[in-house]
Order: C-alpha cells, then sequence, then structure tokens
C-alpha cells in the first residue's frame, strides 16, 4: 500500500466514523440506562424514606454525572461529522435523515440538557417531588434521543416513506409517520434500549460485588446488588426477545446480514440452515475447516419454522448484481461472522452471571465462595462489549452500502476533503479519545471504590433527610 | 409565507439563541485567569454557568441539526468545507465540558489548574472560530459546481476574518464578564464591573470596525441598520455596566449580539452561502432547501415545541437566579 492509499479520505473517515462512534456509545447505554435507574432509587427514596434509597441515588449519581459529560461531549461530534466526513450522504439523505436528527435536538437533547442541570444543582432548591420530576424528564429524554436516531439509523437499514427526486439526485421524505414506524426501528429500538439497561445493570451489579468482596457497606450494597441482579435479567430476557424481532426484519428487508451473521454462501434449508457456534476457516473464510453447528437454528432464527430457507452469500450477490449492477454486494464477512457471535456469546455469559448470582443470593443468603463476586464484577466489562459488538455487526453488516440499495458508503465521502485533513482530526480524535478514556476509568473506579456516604442525618427541626447541595 | 424563509428565520434565531447563551459561557471560561484570583473564586466563576452550560451549548447541536433537515446542501457544503476550524471547535468544546465536570473530582491544585487551562482554551477557540467561520460565510468562499468548498484552510484566514473572529472572542468575552457581575457578590463582583468597563470599551472599536466593514462590503439596508441597532446597544451595555445597572447591561449584551447575528443574516440573505469566484455556484435558501414536505414537518414541530423549550429554559434560569458568593463553596475536602 502506498501513502495516497493510506491517505484516502474514505479510508480513513470510515476509520474515524467508527472510532468515534463505538467510543460515544461506550457512554451512551450508561446514561441511558443509569438515568432510569437513578430516577428509580430517589422514587424509592421519595416514597420510602428510607436512608439507603437516598444513599443509592446520590452515589450511583455521582458515577452517572462523570459519564454523562463524556456522552454529550462526544455526541456533538457525531452531529457534525455527517456533514463535515460524509457531506454527500449529507446532501443526498439530508431531505429524509434530517429530520429524526431535528428532531431529537428538539424534543430530546433540550429536555435532557436543561433537566440535568436542575437535577444536579437543584438538590436544595427544589421541592423533594419537583426535583424527583427533573431526573425522570432526562431520563425520558435520553430514551426519546435514542428512539430517534434508531428510527434514522433505520432509514439506512431499510429505507421507507422517501422518493427519489431524479432532478435533484436526493432521497424526500414522503411519510414522516412511515419513517418513524420504520420495522427496523421498532424492533431495534427495544432492542437497543433494553441493552443500554443490562448494560447500566452490569454496572451496578459490578460496583456492588466489589464491595460485598470486601465486606463492606452491606446497608446499601446488598440491595444494590439485588436490584441489579434483576436488572440484568428482566432487561437481557427483553433483549433476546426484541432481538429475535430484529432478526426477522433483518431477513426481510437486509437478508444479506442474516447471511454475513452465519457466513452461509449457500442458500440451505431446515436442518442444513444450522448455526455454528465456532468455526475455523481458510483465511479468506469462504471454505470451513472445523466447525461446532446446532441444526434448524438459523433457520428457526430467520423464520420461526424448522423447514425454513435461508438464503445464501452466492445466490444474494448474484441477485443483487441484476438489481444493482455489477459489484460486490457482501460485507466483510469474518467482522459480521465474529461480531455476531460475540455480541450473543458475551450477551448470554453476563446474564449467566445475573442467573448464578441471583441463585446463590436467594432467600438472602451470601456465597459460600467469596472469589464469585470477583466474576460479577466482570459483568460490566462483558456488557459494554456485546453492546460494542451488536453495533458493529449491524453497521458493518450493511456496508458496502450507507443507505441500503439506495447509495453506497464509497459514493458518500465528502468531496472536498483531503486524506491529509482526515488523518490529521483522526490522529487528534484519538489522541484526545485515548487520554480522556484514562482520566474516565480512573475517575469512575475511584467513585465506584470511594462508595456511597454515610447515611445523612435527619435535620432536627423537620426530620427530614439532609441532602447537601452539588457544588462544582 | 414561503417555508424556506420561516427556517432561514428559525436556523438565524438558533443561532441567536447559541450565541446569546453560550456565548457568555465562553466569556465566563475567559475570565478565570482575570476574575479568579484563588481557587474559590475560579469556582465562583465556573458556579455561575454550572447548572446552565450543558442547555446553552444544547442549542448548537440543535442549530447544525436543524441546517441538516432544513438545509441538507447548506450543512453538507459548510461543514466540509469549514472542516479544520470545525475540528478545533470541536475538540475544544470536548475539553471544556469534560473539564467542568472533571476538574472538583480530586482536590490537587495541580490536577485543577489543568482543567482551568482547558477551560480557558476551550472556551477561547470556539468565541474566535465561530466569528471566523460566519464571517467567511458573509465575505463568500469559492465554491464548484457541486457547491463544495475549494479552498484551503488557510484561505479562511483572510483579514475579514480574523476581524470577526476577533469581534465575536471579544463580544462573548464582555457579555461573560457582565454575567459574572450579575451573578456574584462582593469583590469578584466588582472587579468583574470594573473589567467589563476595559473590555467594553475595546469591543465597541473592533465591533464598530467589523460591522462597518460588513455593511461597506455585503451589506443592505436591513443589515446596515442591525448593526448600527448592535452598536447602539453594545454603547449602551458599556455604559449601563458603568452605572453598576447589571441587569439591563446584560440585557443589552445580548441584544448586541442578537442584532450583530441578524445582521449577517440579513446581508446573506436570500444566499446562505455566497460563492466568491462564480455567483452561479452560490448557495441560496432555494437551492439549498429540503423538499416543501420536510419544511412543513418540521415546521409543525417548531412551532410547538420551542416555545415549550423556551419556557422550560426560562424556569431553569428562574431557579438558578440568585447570586453565587464564596460563602457557598464548600471547603476543600468536603465534597
Amino acid at each position: 500500500m502506498n501513502l495516497n492509499d493510506l491517505l484516502d479520505p474514505l479510508i480513513l473517515s470510515r476509520w474515524q466514523f467508527g472510532l468515534t462512534t463505538i467510543y460515544h456509545f461506550l457512554f451512551v447505554p450508561l446514561t441511558i440506562g443509569m438515568a432510569t435507574t437513578v430516577a428509580i432509587f430517589q422514587t424509592a427514596w421519595v416514597r420510602t424514606g428510607k436512608a439507603k434509597y437516598l444513599q443509592l441515588t446520590r452515589f450511583f449519581g455521582k458515577i452517572f454525572l462523570i459519564n454523562f459529560a463524556m456522552g454529550v461531549v462526544t455526541g456533538i461530534v457525531q452531529e457534525f461529522q455527517f456533514g463535515m466526513n460524509w457531506s454527500d450522504y449529507s446532501r443526498f439523505v439530508g431531505d429524509v435523515f434530517g429530520a429524526p436528527l431535528a428532531l431529537e435536538g428538539l424534543l430530546a437533547f433540550f429536555l435532557e440538557a436543561t433537566f440535568i442541570g436542575l437535577w444536579i444543582f437543584g438538590w436544595d432548591k427544589l421541592p423533594k417531588k419537583l426535583h424527583l420530576v427533573t431526573i425522570w424528564a432526562t431520563a425520558v429524554g435520553t430514551i426519546l434521543s435514542a428512539y430517534f436516531i434508531i428510527a434514522a439509523n433505520a432509514f439506512m437499514q431499510n429505507p421507507v416513506g422517501y422518493e427519489i427526486n431524479a432532478a435533484k439526485g436526493r432521497a424526500e421524505l414522503t411519510d414522516i409517520w412511515a419513517l418513524l414506524t420504520n420495522k427496523v426501528a421498532l424492533a431495534a429500538f427495544p432492542h437497543t434500549i433494553f441493552a443500554c439497561f443490562m448494560v447500566a445493570a452490569g454496572l451496578i451489579i459490578a460496583t456492588a460485588a466489589w464491595h460485598l468482596y470486601r465486606n463492606q457497606h452491606l446497608e446499601t450494597m446488598r440491595p444494590a446488588m439485588k436490584f441489579g441482579l434483576w436488572m440484568m435479567v428482566i432487561a437481557g430476557a427483553l433483549t433476546v426477545l426484541s432481538g429475535d424481532q430484529l432478526g426477522l426484519a433483518m431477513v426481510e428487508t437486509q437478508p444479506m446480514k442474516m447471511a454475513a451473521a452465519e457466513a452461509l454462501y449457500h442458500t440451505s434449508t431446515g436442518a442444513d440452515a444450522s448455526f455454528s457456534i465456532f468455526t475455523l476457516g481458510t483465511p479468506d473464510g469462504v471454505h470451513e475447516l472445523f466447525s461446532i453447528r446446532i441444526p434448524y437454528l438459523l433457520s428457526f432464527l430467520s423464520t420461526h419454522t424448522f423447514d425454513g430457507t435461508v438464503e445464501g452469500i452466492n445466490d444474494l450477490q448474484a441477485q443483487y448484481v441484476q438489481l444493482y449492477g455489477p459489484g460486490d454486494y457482501s460485507p466483510v464477512i469474518w467482522v459480521t461472522y465474529w461480531a455476531f457471535r460475540w455480541m450473543i456469546g458475551l450477551g448470554m455469559l453476563h446474564v449467566l452471571i445475573a442467573l448464578v448470582g441471583l441463585w446463590i443470593t436467594r432467600k438472602g443468603r451470601q456465597p459460600r465462595w467469596r472469589w464469585l463476586w470477583r466474576v460479577a464484577v466482570w459483568a460490566f466489562p462483558l456488557s459494554l462489549g456485546a453492546m460494542i459488538m451488536g453495533w458493529v455487526f449491524t453497521e458493518m453488516g450493511r456496508q458496502p452500502w450507507i443507505v441500503f440499495s439506495l447509495l453506497k458508503t464509497q459514493d458518500a465521502v465528502s468531496p472536498g476533503i483531503t486524506g491529509l485533513d482526515v488523518l490529521i482530526s483522526l490522529v487528534a480524535f484519538t489522541l484526545i479519545y485515548g487520554a480522556l478514556a484514562v482520566v474516565e476509568f480512573k475517575l469512575i473506579k475511584k467513585a465506584i471504590q470511594k462508595g456511597p456516604d454515610d447515611a445523612p442525618e435527619p435535620d432536627p427541626e423537620s426530620g427530614e433527610l439532609r441532602h447537601e447541595a452539588t457544588v462544582y | 409565507m414561503d417555508l424556506t424563509i420561516l427556517w432561514f428565520c428559525i436556523v438565524g434565531f438558533m443561532f441567536v439563541g447559541y450565541f446569546v447563551l453560550d456565548g457568555f459561557d465562553f466569556g465566563v471560561g475567559m475570565s478565570l485567569p482575570f476574575l479568579g484570583r484563588d481557587d474559590t473564586d475560579r469556582r465562583v466563576l465556573i458556579n455561575t454557568i454550572g447548572p446552565v452550560w450543558d442547555l446553552n451549548e444544547t442549542w448548537v447541536i440543535v442549530a447544525g441539526a436543524s441546517l441538516f433537515a432544513a438545509f441538507p446542501e447548506w450543512y453538507a457544503t459548510l461543514f466540509s468545507g469549514f472542516y479544520l476550524p470545525l475540528l478545533l471547535i470541536l475538540l475544544a468544546l470536548i475539553l471544556r465540558g469534560v473539564s467542568f465536570e472533571y476538574r472538583h473530582q480530586r482536590s490537587e491544585s495541580a490536577w485543577k489548574k489543568r482543567f482551568d487551562r482547558m477551560i480557558v482554551i476551550g472556551s477561547a477557540v470556539p468565541a474566535f472560530l465561530w466569528g471566523v467561520a460566519f464571517a467567511n460565510i458573509v465575505r463568500g468562499v469559492p465554491l464548484d459546481a457541486g457547491h463544495n468548498y475549494t479552498g484551503t484552510f488557510f484561505d479562511l484566514l483572510n483579514p475579514y476574518a480574523l476581524l470577526g473572529g476577533l469581534t465575536t472572542l471579544l463580544l462573548f468575552f464582555t457579555h461573560g464578564v457582565v454575567f459574572v457581575s450579575l451573578k456574584t457578590e462582593g469583590d469578584i463582583r466588582e472587579r468583574a464591573r470594573r473589567l467589563a468597563t476595559r473590555a467594553g470599551v475595546l469591543t465597541v472599536v473592533v465591533a464598530a470596525a467589523f460591522l462597518l466593514w460588513t455593511t461597506l462590503a455585503h451589506g443592505t439596508v436591513a443589515s446596515a441598520l442591525l448593526s448600527a441597532a448592535a452598536a447602539v446597544a453594545l454603547i449602551g451595555a458599556v455604559l449601563a455596566n458603568t452605572r453598576g445597572r447589571e441587569g439591563l447591561s446584560f440585557g443589552l449584551m445580548a441584544a448586541t449580539i442578537a442584532l450583530a447575528v441578524l445582521s449577517l443574516f440579513f446581508a446573506l440573505f436570500p444566499d446562505v452561502m455566497p460563492a466568491s469566484n462564480d455567483p452561479a455556484n452560490s448557495l441560496t435558501i432555494e437551492n439549498a432547501s429540503s423538499s416543501a414536505y420536510t419544511l412543513q414537518i418540521m415546521s409543525w414541530v417548531a412551532l410547538v415545541f420551542l416555545p415549550l423549550i423556551l419556557a422550560y429554559q426560562g424556569f431553569t434560569y428562574w431557579i438558578f437566579r440568585k447570586r453565587v458568593s464564596r460563602a457557598q463553596i464548600p471547603v476543600e475536602g468536603a465534597h
């Protein structure tokens, strides 16, 4: 590869978008999951008046806020990047894709950003119940924003509600309702939100396990552990169910992605439509050397029947050449194949941790083998890993398209930017994001290890629990 | 009314909102080395904007998204054309945002100093570069027939644009310092008032030069009147400040920024990005806009939700209306 290939703005922009998006999405699931969790703790406090719920609200609220700032500042990059690096994409889809983004800003971001400020600094300024409303408003804002961004993303997976204006060379919105009720969005939204709750549950389990292993803060960390374990199991089950629905929508709208998820080259039916847990292949991925397979499973995942037919990559490739002209229409198979497996595998692993946790703590028991708590700490990184793998799968599985069937990624990059421009930005983002990741990790770790503050004293006059004002 | 004109106004309103609101955040950030004599001072300064900087910054996200939805060609040309300045703005906003949250997490003074520096840089860079960017939009940039920017990064650093950058830098600085005098008590309030007078006089000179240049080279009757009004408001703000009328001074600073931004938008209209090489390549509100259907949907959403947004943001400002004093800053270690 020579220098010109290395400084190809397309390749560099793809790396930059991938890296900055994955990085952004390390913070987003925690923001979404923790906003609701903290709101639940605070509701428990307002309703019961028990000190432990106030302690949990303040403690997880602090971790939530350290994370929140990173979600906000890395999010601006996302909003700008479509125009900066993908201007031909923006021109082509802006009429359609811009709308959900603007809706996200007007309906969700303002809500989130305004009420988070009221929540952080309003502890001593707002009545207790109104203060509770502010964290719920923040939580609603985070979830709404997820809906709009997933509706926008769903258009890229399964374009609906548009027509092509040939004179202007762009897609134009014809039906906003169709755009917002895209079947891919309706399945991907619950799948993503429940996965976000799994990440939040992972953080709570890991935090509680760290303290329980050291036998400290038991009065808060035991209820936190119980909460986290149940949240993980429930959110895990719902993630699986919605993932199944998403799978069906994917087979219908992007059969190539399902074929790529299984590296299924030949159209297969029934027992032959098997799901491989693990495969070793030749380096080009086309020939299989060794594989552990579950017969019928791929047929079931794709069609909900055991004798269904799943189209293979080769047949789909031939169809797409007919439809869209010559070209390679399959994504990078080893990426989709392994990302799909890692998503499912890591996901199942941390649900398993939660199930074991529920079993060993049943009826208030404490585990005999304390090292189990050390294993439970892994629930957090595993849940983040599964989340990232899911996005890598869904975005890489769409390639070579940026908008499925309408626009290819290679035709979407900004014509005016040079490879050097993108190299500069890629290096700058990598350095700054890297440095901030270290600081962020240390601060969250420190906040977790410090543990909740002591139970607050009741005010001698009113009998209410005292809570300090927050000051930067 | 033609919806493209309505959306030109809404986008203008969004940028007015962004510069008026985040403008004083930038000013407060830049004032740290001038007004923050010790750590408690600096914490007082940061806490004046603590509850609101995030919602203020959100205005730029929504402005960007509105631009994307209503004028995709404008969004695409502007953001890809001004790639490196926008990169610098993004990096600065990242550093500023995390610094607000990180600086109080540890009590060592080296830790705090590092984030104080990042707040200053993270405020000054966007305050300067937004002016450079908008001045270049008004001045016109070379565009090809596909509306792609054909100049270089250094073409953007022409004298007119640099003067525009200096103008926004000084406007936001004065705006922020006036805000500090409005939101603090005691010694720091007094020092902020004196600094605002000195900075204000310099701002009047620079802003008048920039607005005059704009009027002579790119102006229309409407933009000239707005520029004149902005100049009057700015002089009024400085005078109000010297008489200790902090609220009035802040209101006039906000009006100055709003009028100046509107003056630039009026100078542009009906172009949104004039091409300096060939007027045929210019982006206008017509050839840059979305379809009528998209604009219609977005208009309903904006007309319903913008009043609601302004109401709850106003509520936030009302809740945090009290002045911040040194006495409210807890002793280190108590946090």
